[in-house]
């Protein structure tokens, strides 16, 4: 017998059965909320890293704004004649369902006579402050690869532009102002290779340059002035693979990376 | 008053439990006291005892909803694909014959990512919680949403599963739904994106329905596989915040489903079915309040409780005009 009384174990308190479900319902409910938003985060890597930059639909506000502008509901992809509009998939992050232009593939030819896209856009992510192709701001053209294009060598360009298997479709005025046809329907036969300079949309957005004095010189540059607003028509039509001339997009510029 | 808050207090994560006496009427009060009396104990459990021998099963509400979701999906199909301009764009935000539609939680999240009121967002989602407030709110979960038709399949699969004992169901808590919504509409704010539609599973099922097929329905894959292996509906009923918007603006909607109390013998059967199950306690002895009463803001109006019941203790109904016809 010891007088010391002992101090009487700690009742451990025993769960019911319902408490110890409740508890893990509840625990669990924490984990899938935590899960649910983790998820939803994953698509800031792709934005924050910029590992897509997208040229956007015509109207597009600042990248960041437009991102957060737009609903995701592809209107803009639906009136678009010559289907330029695509939309970002999972991979893109917030990019997701956000509408964008692969020039290469399918430039932005104006064939709508200006800004259907715009006019369908149920938020202000594409702006309704431009009314008209010339006032739109897409990206900026760029010689990005002076020693492939054929007019700096002087060359000239037989055939069809992109080839036989090229889906893309481009306004051919004299033949049907309302109906683009497939550049692979139309056969070119060019002394000096100008087809970025021949199928551009805009007045004034781009020329080719004499390289010397020498009149015998036939070699041309093309040089974009500053009516551009980087619709990819020429980008889409220059012979060359990979294309000697590029759009650049507006966030590339504003980081002088271009 | 009290037991209406009660149900809205459900929609955002509170248990369901009785009417207290205070919120009882006395008609309430009698007929439960008259289903007890032992002579109708007897009737009912012969009343039983007959739906058990005759059977009867309708699908009537069942296959006029999924015919409404295939047709308004596939309507949004039809006018892009063969330029049609019914429907033009996806279930975030369209043109009906050229009315601007918006779905109220992408516009919120647009709103406040954006941080700007833009006019023709503004008419979309005003058309649209006008519409669905008739219409009551979450009938666009059970009639409209093309994830939700997915998940109902994937649901009977659940249940086969469950039934063979090879899975279990797990709940969640409710209140999750209205954290998750919370949260996603700040982050829409702090962040500038609209962070949320990257996980929507509405959105990718309705954009790759129009515009084919992405990677990102691999998300909506995973979430299927969650609802068929661990826990049943768990997007519809333990997250989605687009359920709790369109709950929120038919709070208090013209069109109900209603409860007899004088017909029904809490047999449950609705409870199973229900995707909200909470909604319906009042089905069971001596929950209601009234005789006759709503079934509430979180009701997705999906009607299959009407087609289980067998004594037809539940129905559609529109407030008011009920009592005029």
């Amino acid at each position: 017998m010891t007088d010391a009384p002992e101090t009487p174990a700690k009742p451990k308190k025993r769960l019911t059965r319902r408490e110890l479900e409740r508890r893990r319902m509840l625990m669990r409910s924490v984990g899938a909320g935590f899960a649910a938003v983790a998820a939803s985060l994953v698509g800031l890597y792709p934005v924050m890293t910029r590992i897509f930059d997208r040229l956007r639909p015509p109207g597009a506000i600042p990248e960041k704004q437009f991102l957060a502008a737009c609903i995701k509901c592809g209107q803009c992809v639906q009136v678009c004649p010559v289907e330029a509009i695509k939309l970002g998939d999972g991979d893109e992050g917030y990019g997701l369902g956000v509408p964008y232009i692969d020039a290469r593939k399918q430039a932005c030819d104006f064939s709508c006579d200006a800004v259907q896209c715009v006019l369908a856009c149920p938020t202000g992510a594409l702006t309704h402050d431009i009314a008209t192709k010339e006032e739109v701001d897409i990206g900026f053209a760029r010689l990005a690869r002076p020693d492939a294009c054929l007019a700096m060598k002087g060359d000239g360009f037989k055939g069809l532009a992109r080839g036989a298997d090229f889906e893309g479709l481009l306004r051919y005025e004299e033949i049907d102002r309302w109906d683009p046809q497939p550049v692979a329907s139309y056969e070119y036969d060019l002394e000096i290779c100008d087809l970025c300079v021949r199928e551009c949309p805009i007045e004034n957005a781009i020329s080719l340059e004499p390289v010397s004095d020498d009149p015998d010189d036939k070699r041309r540059m093309p040089v974009v002035h500053e009516a551009c607003v980087g619709c990819g028509t020429c980008e889409m039509m220059c012979p060359t693979e990979p294309a000697a001339i590029v759009v650049d997009t507006g966030l590339a510029l504003a980081r002088g990376e271009a | 008053m009290r037991w209406y808050l009660h149900k809205l207090a459900m929609m955002f994560g509170t248990l369901p439990r009785k009417a207290t006496p205070a919120e009882e009427t006395d008609r309430a009060r009698d007929m439960k006291r008259f289903q007890k009396t032992p002579d109708e104990v007897k009737k009912r459990k012969a009343a039983i005892q007959d739906e058990h021998d005759n059977p009867v099963f309708s699908r009537k509400w069942l296959y006029r909803r999924w015919a409404s979701i295939i047709i308004i999906n596939a309507l949004f199909i039809v006018s892009f694909t063969w330029d049609v301009q019914l429907v033009e764009g996806s279930l975030t935000a369209s043109r009906f014959l050229g009315f601007h539609m918006a779905d109220p939680n992408a516009a919120l999240q647009v709103t406040l990512a954006y941080k700007e009121l833009m006019l023709n967002l503004l008419i979309g989602t005003a058309t649209v919680i006008g519409l669905w407030w008739i219409v009551g709110g979450r009938a666009f979960c059970s009639w409209v949403c093309p994830y939700h038709l997915i998940a109902e399949w994937a649901e009977a699969l659940h249940l086969w599963l469950h039934r063979k004992g090879w899975v279990k169901d797990h709940p969640f808590h409710r209140g999750l739904r209205v954290v998750l919504w919370v949260i996603f509409m700040a982050l829409a704010w702090f962040t500038g994106y609209t962070v949320f539609e990257y996980i929507n599973p509405v959105g990718i099922v309705s954009r790759a329905l129009i515009y084919g097929p992405t990677i990102a329905l691999m998300w909506v894959a995973f979430l299927l596989g969650i609802e068929v292996f661990f826990s049943r509906r768990f997007w519809c009923r333990y997250v989605c915040p687009i359920g709790l918007t369109y709950g929120i603006t038919g709070a208090v909607a013209p069109v109900q489903v209603k409860y007899d109390l004088s017909k029904c013998l809490h047999e449950g059967e609705c409870r199973q079915v229900c995707l909200v199950p909470h909604v319906l306690e009042i089905t069971k002895m001596g929950y209601a309040s009234d005789t006759e009463e709503f079934i509430g803001p979180d009701c997705t109006r999906c009607g299959l409780c009407i087609d289980v019941c067998p004594q037809d203790a539940l129905s559609f109904t529109v407030r008011g005009l009920d009592k005029i016809i």
